[in-house]
């Protein structure tokens, strides 16, 4: 393996952030710009959206219910079990489901990007559709990004709702608990505040999720081995910019909101 | 008749008339890291010529093609394709440009996801926004000139090389532009599958007079372009005697460790006292 001076390093660093920058400000630039592109964004919201759905919900469902089994052990010892559909809703809402959709969706989606563009690239696709006179970020990465972004705040209010019901069952079936109780319970624990929250972190996750899965695809070199690590990376980096950009996300809206 | 041709590496001269250039490359000079790839490239390519680039593997010539496209950009020179000067062009604006350019890339390059019928209609879909009759009847048209037209339906990997390099070309003629970039349009082909594509190259300048840069490693493709001419009525190309050779808008250009060192038309190559060049050619 080749080694590099650390001022290389730092200077590659350096770039690589400048480059990730300019293609996010780019992809929300051509929002404004003629063509849209209606067709991919819709095909790729197809792809995104109605094909994560399946894990989404899987996942949603026994994170909640998984919530309940864990935590009801606690309540029950302090006397406060018919707070559990409480517990859950607002750990869902608030963290869990935006958390863990935008993983999910990092992992199934930031991949695909990334080695399908990467691929063209390799392939000199992406040359050749310059060459036709298409700008492949108006054509491949905006609809991706906006698709990610509008399926992915759809994606986390399912998987909040299904992660509900994961409680739900876990505290009918298994605790014996009154479902309307339970219901009532998680409904009327949620306030604006948990809701905003909730609702802003996968517009910021989606982001993320596809402007890095297309930065990597978009600059994969070295053929197919390249386009391997390309993919690689992306999955990595949106899962940890994900987890980073949460707790500053959550201080900063907690800060705003003067939520207690 | 090949056009006059600037002195080789004539970096400090500037030409302001560019009427009847196709390409213009002026002092062009270009250096990925610590490899410096064109040391000062001069050369012309008059509108309705077909210019073959020769040179060993690395010495610049498929680099030439991606720069008279606007696909990199020079550290140091300038580069004027069909009037317009490309190195003082942005990206949003080289797009259109691009639109009056046709490109064969080496490997073909299509998408691989989509048909020979949507590759080949890609450009015009763009500009359209949908499907129509008339570019139908236009794909049907290209493909036709590539003899493909039974493979409209297909994806590009139930194709063959060759065939896949006729695609290429038909996505690159639909809508007919005014200049043609070839990268290595016969490389790796069988020397049937080769002589359909230069077929195919010389069709283009003679039928439809368009300019185009054509970089390749067969010296025999390049001279059977020079020696012949093609024949609308028998549809096939038919060799020139040996005095009209010039008739052929036809010249060559070889690159040497990143610098022209040839450029002239198919006398000049065959007479030429330069050592590497004979060795080169024979």
């Amino acid at each position: 393996m080749e080694l590099i001076s650390p001022t290389e390093l730092a200077k590659e660093k350096v770039l690589a952030v400048q480059e990730y920058t300019l293609l996010a400000i780019q992809s929300v630039a051509n929002v404004f710009r003629k063509p849209l592109y209606l067709a991919d964004m819709v095909q790729q919201a197809d792809l995104i959206g109605v094909g994560s759905l399946p894990i989404v919900v899987l996942i949603g469902f026994f994170t909640g219910a998984v919530l309940a089994v864990q935590s009801a052990n606690t309540l029950q010892r302090f006397g406060s079990i018919s707070l559990i559909g409480q517990l859950v809703s607002l750990s869902m809402v608030r963290e869990l489901g935006p958390v863990l959709t935008g993983i999910l969706v990092a992992g199934r989606n930031a991949s695909g990007m990334a080695s399908e563009l990467g691929s063209m690239v390799v392939t000199e696709q992406i040359d050749a559709m310059r060459a036709l006179g298409t700008d492949p970020m108006k054509k491949l990465v905006t609809p991706r990004v906006i698709s990610t972004v509008f399926m992915l705040f759809f994606l986390t209010i399912i998987s909040d709702f299904v992660g509900l019901a994961g409680g739900l069952m876990v505290a009918k079936v298994l605790l014996n608990l009154d479902a309307r109780q339970y219901w009532s319970n998680a409904w009327q624990s949620l306030v604006f505040e948990d809701v905003f929250m909730g609702l802003v972190k996968p517009v910021l996750f989606g982001f993320i999720i596809a402007t890095v899965g297309c930065y990597y695809g978009m600059t994969a070199r070295g053929g197919t081995q390249g386009v391997g690590r390309a993919t690689t990376q992306a999955v990595v980096t949106a899962s940890v910019l994900i987890i980073v950009v949460n707790f500053f996300v959550t201080q900063f809206l907690m800060n705003v909101l003067k939520y207690k | 008749m090949s056009a006059p041709t600037l002195p080789l590496d004539a970096a400090a001269t500037t030409t302001t008339d560019h009427s009847g250039i196709a390409i213009l490359f002026e002092g062009v000079r270009l250096a990925f890291e610590e490899n410096e790839v064109l040391r000062g490239v001069s050369f012309r390519l008059p509108l309705g010529e077909t210019k073959a680039l020769f040179g060993v593997a690395g010495s610049g010539k498929s680099t030439i093609l991606k720069l008279a496209l606007g696909l990199l950009k020079p550290d140091a020179g300038r580069i004027v394709v069909l009037g317009n000067d490309m190195t003082q062009m942005r990206e949003e604006d080289l797009f259109e440009l691009r639109g009056k350019i046709g490109m064969v890339f080496q490997e073909s390059a299509l998408f691989d996801s989509l048909t020979v019928r949507e590759n080949v209609a890609f450009r015009l879909m763009e500009e359209r926004g949908i499907y129509d009759p008339d570019i139908d009847r236009r794909v049907r048209e290209a493909l036709s000139f590539v003899e493909l037209e039974h493979t409209v339906d297909m994806f590009p990997s139930e194709l063959s090389g060759g065939m896949r390099r006729r695609v290429a070309i038909a996505r690159a003629i639909i809508t007919q532009p005014e200049l043609l970039l070839y990268d290595s349009p016969t490389g790796g082909l069988d020397p049937v599958t080769s002589n359909t594509i230069v077929e195919l190259i010389v069709k283009q300048r003679d039928v439809y007079k368009t300019s185009s840069l054509l970089v390749t490693h067969r010296l025999q493709d390049a001279f059977t372009m020079a020696t012949h001419q093609f024949d609308k009525q028998a549809n096939r190309l038919q060799e020139l005697p040996r005095g009209q050779y010039c008739d052929v808008p036809m010249s060559f250009l070889v690159l040497r460790d990143g610098k022209v060192i040839f450029d002239g038309d198919i006398h000049q190559l065959v007479h030429t006292k330069d050592e590497y060049i004979k060795e080169y050619i024979s």
